[in-house]
Order: structure tokens, then C-alpha cells, then sequence
């Protein structure tokens, strides 16, 4: 317990540090470091991130189809894969998506940086790691998880929409129509907002596991292992806070 | 230059360095030697505090290294030049923007200034012509002199190496020991090298230090240091087939250290 909260505190100061160098990120070297972070983390997830969302609205709209069509009112699918969608699946399955492919390659590199003592270097060259390192990926994930999350949503109110064509016999201008009705502005930016802070949780997990590790290629594949679980946990856990401070 | 007093350390329940008293004199080179996992890594990591000591004091000049933290230290760590075991290279940095690293992060030299004084580092250390290569293209033995290169360009006053030979073959290793030796004639570096290769330390080493088992237990010029009598330092030398000077002479190892 003591080592959780010891933790906790190292990850949360490690934010703190990172945050405090954003004012930084207009910086000639530093800006175009996140850029390339951006495509990084972002671009590249865009394959994955496709087909996962896009069947995820499919079994969304399968599954509550073929329910409401036993009352007759399977034309209301649109409502619920949006909201499903917006409130709930876009921002946590981009979170999974990106802990899982983006949070495990971070803290493979910093982990392998810093048992191979080129985070030390940096210090000694008086480069401070964190600047360097983290607000980069910080300021990448930030920009990128909203908007993946965003991209999600889209397809898989799309990927909805298909099955509710071609298997429940809903027509498409009453599936949008019906997903438009049923869903609020507060939906979409506390989607958003959720995913920007799974992206932060993300890149502050796999930091955090990355500098520390130790024992060389063991300890890096603990620091991987080890950030892909807590960055799970962390996403279900604050979805879950996040949902109870703005929906009860 | 470089002063430790009584400093002590703890790693995992262990001591590693059991009260280690040290001097370094501006200009010299300083080699500590010892078998592995002994704590020579570790003091030296003290000297740029990328380590805190349990108990005791670390001064470079009359800095206190061991209790400075933000700006001071960030000052006093420019002084330093630092070689890693294994050059430590970032990997998506060619071995030119490695090098290039430093400068381009602490000083506000422009892009022109920046590759000249690259391409000079990299040609003194003989690799001019990897500046374009990235640290997975090129050789252990070229990484560590990359590093090097990356460690003296911005002219520091002290180098610390950290087991700038192992893992080399004898000929880049004596060629690793030709740059340490030609830094501190040419440039009056003062140099701290950590080393298991008493060949190497003999070499270049103007006194040398070894450690075991978290204590200073000899110190002095290679001749001395050949000469002692400490159990410890006998069974180092001859484990290196090094018994008395005069077959050390002999094996050649003295030439790169002719000063």
C-alpha cells in the first residue's frame, strides 16, 4: 500500500514537472518534437482505431437492435449508439487502444533509455528529461486522444448506421436523425474531456515506469507490463469518477 | 578539483561505498580501479550527483555538489563531461545530432557555429566520417568515441569515464586511452576514469585509485601502485598478468602513457 502511494506521488510530481514545462512547447525544437510525437501516437493508432470503433458501433447497434426490435423500436439505435458512443466507448476504447500501442511503446523507450543510462546523460548534460521527453508526449497524447476519440465516435456511429441499414431495416435518414435528437453538447465535450484525461494518464503511467526501471531487459518489460495495467485500471477508474461528477 | 569526504552509500540494503575519502588535482587523471561491483560506477555518478550520498560531502572547487539541486547545479554539471559504459547515444539521433545535442539545448551558438564545432569533435575522436550514421549503424568501440565526442564538445574541464575500454577490442581500447591521454595533454582536462583494465589505467593514469569492497584501499602513481604490497592490489594485479613493472614495460600497455 505504502509503495501505491509512494508511487502515486512520483507519478503525480513527475505530471506536475511536465506540465510546468508546457510553456515551453512553442519552442522551435520542442514544437517540432511533438509533432513528430503527434504522428507517432496518433497517426499511427488511426489503423487500429478504425476497425475497432467501427466494430464497435456495429455490435452496439446489433446488439440493442435486436432487442428493441422485439418492442418495435429498433429506429431509436441511432440515439443509443451516439450516446453510447460519445458518453462511454469513443474516449475508452481510444484509452485502451492507446494505452495498449502507444503507453507500452513509451515506456519501452524510456525504459530502455534509462537502463541504458542515456536519461543520466541527458542530465549531465544539464537537459532536463522531462522537458526533453515528457511534455512532448505529454502535449502530443493531449491533442491526439480527444481527437481519436472524436474520429472513433464518428465511425462507429457509422459502423452503427450500417447494421442498422443492412440487418435491422432501419432506414439512414432516420438513424442520424435519431441519433442527432437524443444526444447534448454535454456529451461531446465530456467525451472529449475524458479522453484527454486518459492520454495524460497514459503518457504519465508509461514515463513514470519508464524512468524507473532497472535490471535492463527484464526490468523494461516490467515497466511495460506494469503501465499497461495501471493505465487500464486508471482509464476505468477515472471514466467512472468522470461519468458520476458530470451525469449524477 | 574534485573532493569526497567520507562519503557513504547504501544500495539495496547493501553498503556500497563504506566512507570514501578522495582528492582529485585539477589537470591530473585519476583511475580508479577494481573488480566489478564494487561501487566505481556509483562514485562516480556522486561526482555529477546523478547519486546522493547516504553520509558525507562531494566538492567540485568549492561547490558543494552534493547538496545543490536546480540552476547550481545545473552550472556546476557544465563542467562536466561525462562518458557512460556505453556511450549512452540517444538511438533516433544520428551520431552528428548526438554530438550536436548539447550545444544545440544550452547555448545559443547558431546552426553554422554548431556543425563546425561538431565536425571538429568528431574528427578529433576519428570518426568525421559517421556524423550522418545513427548509434544502431555503428561499432561499440565507435559509439564510445562518439560519446566522447559528445563529452568534450563544449570543452569541459572534467571528464568522467565510465569503463571507456570494456567490452573493446585491444586495439580500440589502447586507441579509446590515446584520446584520454591527448585530452589531457592537449587540453588540460582533469579526468576521473573508472576501469577495470589495469593496462589501461596504467596507461593513463597519473595516480591511480582502487576500491574495494566500498574503501579506498591504495592509492598512487602507477609505479607506486605497482609497487604495493596491499593483498587486495597484488591479486588484482596478477589476475591482469601484471606481477612487477618491469613486465608491464614489457608488454607494450606503457606506450600510450609515455608523458
Amino acid at each position: 500500500m505504502l509503495t501505491v502511494v509512494r508511487n502515486l506521488g512520483r507519478a503525480l510530481l513527475l505530471l506536475g514537472e511536465a506540465v510546468a514545462c508546457v510553456r515551453f512547447m512553442f519552442v522551435r525544437r520542442s514544437f517540432r518534437e511533438i509533432v513528430r510525437q503527434m504522428f507517432v501516437c496518433g497517426i499511427k493508432s488511426l489503423g487500429v482505431i478504425t476497425v475497432v470503433a467501427s466494430f464497435t458501433g456495429m455490435i452496439l447497434a446489433l446488439q440493442t437492435g435486436l432487442e428493441m426490435r422485439k418492442f418495435g423500436q429498433e429506429v431509436y439505435i441511432g440515439g443509443a449508439v451516439m450516446v453510447s458512443m460519445l458518453r462511454e466507448m469513443g474516449p475508452f476504447m481510444t484509452g485502451l487502444i492507446l494505452a495498449a500501442s502507444v503507453g507500452s511503446a513509451i515506456a519501452a523507450q524510456m525504459g530502455t533509455m534509462a537502463v541504458g543510462e542515456e536519461i543520466a546523460a541527458l542530465e549531465v548534460m544539464s537537459i532536463n528529461p522531462v522537458r526533453f521527453l515528457v511534455m512532448p508526449r505529454l502535449v502530443a497524447m493531449a491533442i491526439m486522444t480527444p481527437l481519436l476519440s472524436f474520429y472513433s465516435c464518428i465511425l462507429g456511429v457509422v459502423g452503427g448506421g450500417i447494421v442498422g441499414v443492412t440487418q435491422l431495416g432501419v432506414a439512414w435518414s432516420a438513424y442520424i436523425d435519431n441519433a442527432s435528437r437524443f444526444v447534448e453538447t454535454k456529451d461531446l465535450y465530456v467525451g472529449m474531456f475524458k479522453a484527454l484525461l486518459f492520454g495524460v494518464i497514459i503518457v504519465t503511467a508509461a514515463c513514470h515506469e519508464g524512468f524507473g526501471a532497472t535490471q535492463g531487459a527484464v526490468g523494461v518489460g516490467n515497466a511495460t507490463r506494469r503501465t499497461v495495467i495501471i493505465s487500464f485500471l486508471a482509464i476505468l477508474v477515472a471514466g467512472y469518477f468522470v461519468t458520476r461528477i458530470f451525469y449524477v | 578539483m574534485i573532493r569526497l569526504e567520507g562519503v557513504r552509500k547504501w544500495l539495496g540494503g547493501r553498503v556500497v561505498l563504506n566512507g570514501i575519502d578522495l582528492q582529485v588535482e585539477r589537470g591530473e587523471t585519476l583511475c580508479v580501479v577494481g573488480p566489478s561491483g564494487t561501487g566505481k560506477s556509483v562514485m562516480l555518478k556522486h561526482i555529477v550527483r546523478l547519486l546522493t550520498p547516504d553520509e558525507g560531502r562531494v566538492y567540485v572547487g568549492d561547490e558543494l555538489v552534493s547538496q545543490a539541486a536546480g540552476a547550481r547545479l545545473e552550472k556546476i554539471r557544465e563542467r562536466f563531461g561525462v562518458l557512460f559504459q556505453s556511450g549512452a547515444l540517444l538511438e533516433w539521433l544520428t551520431v552528428g545530432d548526438n554530438v550536436a545535442l548539447p550545444l544545440r539545448e544550452k547555448t545559443r551558438l547558431d546552426e553554422e557555429k554548431i556543425q563546425a564545432r561538431v565536425r571538429e569533435k568528431l574528427d578529433l575522436v576519428g570518426l568525421a566520417d559517421a556524423a550522418t550514421r545513427f548509434p544502431a549503424e555503428i561499432s561499440g568501440g565507435m559509439r564510445k568515441r562518439a560519446g566522447l565526442a559528445r563529452a568534450i564538445v563544449r570543452d569541459p574541464e572534467i571528464i568522467l569515464y565510465d569503463e571507456p575500454t570494456s567490452g573493446l577490442d585491444p586495439v580500440s581500447a589502447r586507441t579509446i586511452d590515446r584520446l584520454i591521454d591527448d585530452l589531457r595533454a592537449r587540453l588540460g582536462v582533469t579526468s576521473v576514469v573508472v576501469t577495470h583494465d589495469l593496462h589501461s589505467a596504467l596507461s593513463i593514469g597519473s595516480r591511480i585509485a582502487m576500491l574495494a569492497e566500498g574503501r579506498i584501499v591504495e592509492l598512487g602513481t602507477p609505479e607506486q601502485f605497482i609497487a604495493s604490497r596491499h593483498e587486495e592490489v597484488r591479486q588484482f594485479l596478477e589476475s591482469q598478468f601484471i606481477t612487477r613493472r618491469g613486465e608491464w614495460e614489457r608488454s607494450g600497455s606503457h606506450e600510450t602513457g609515455q608523458r
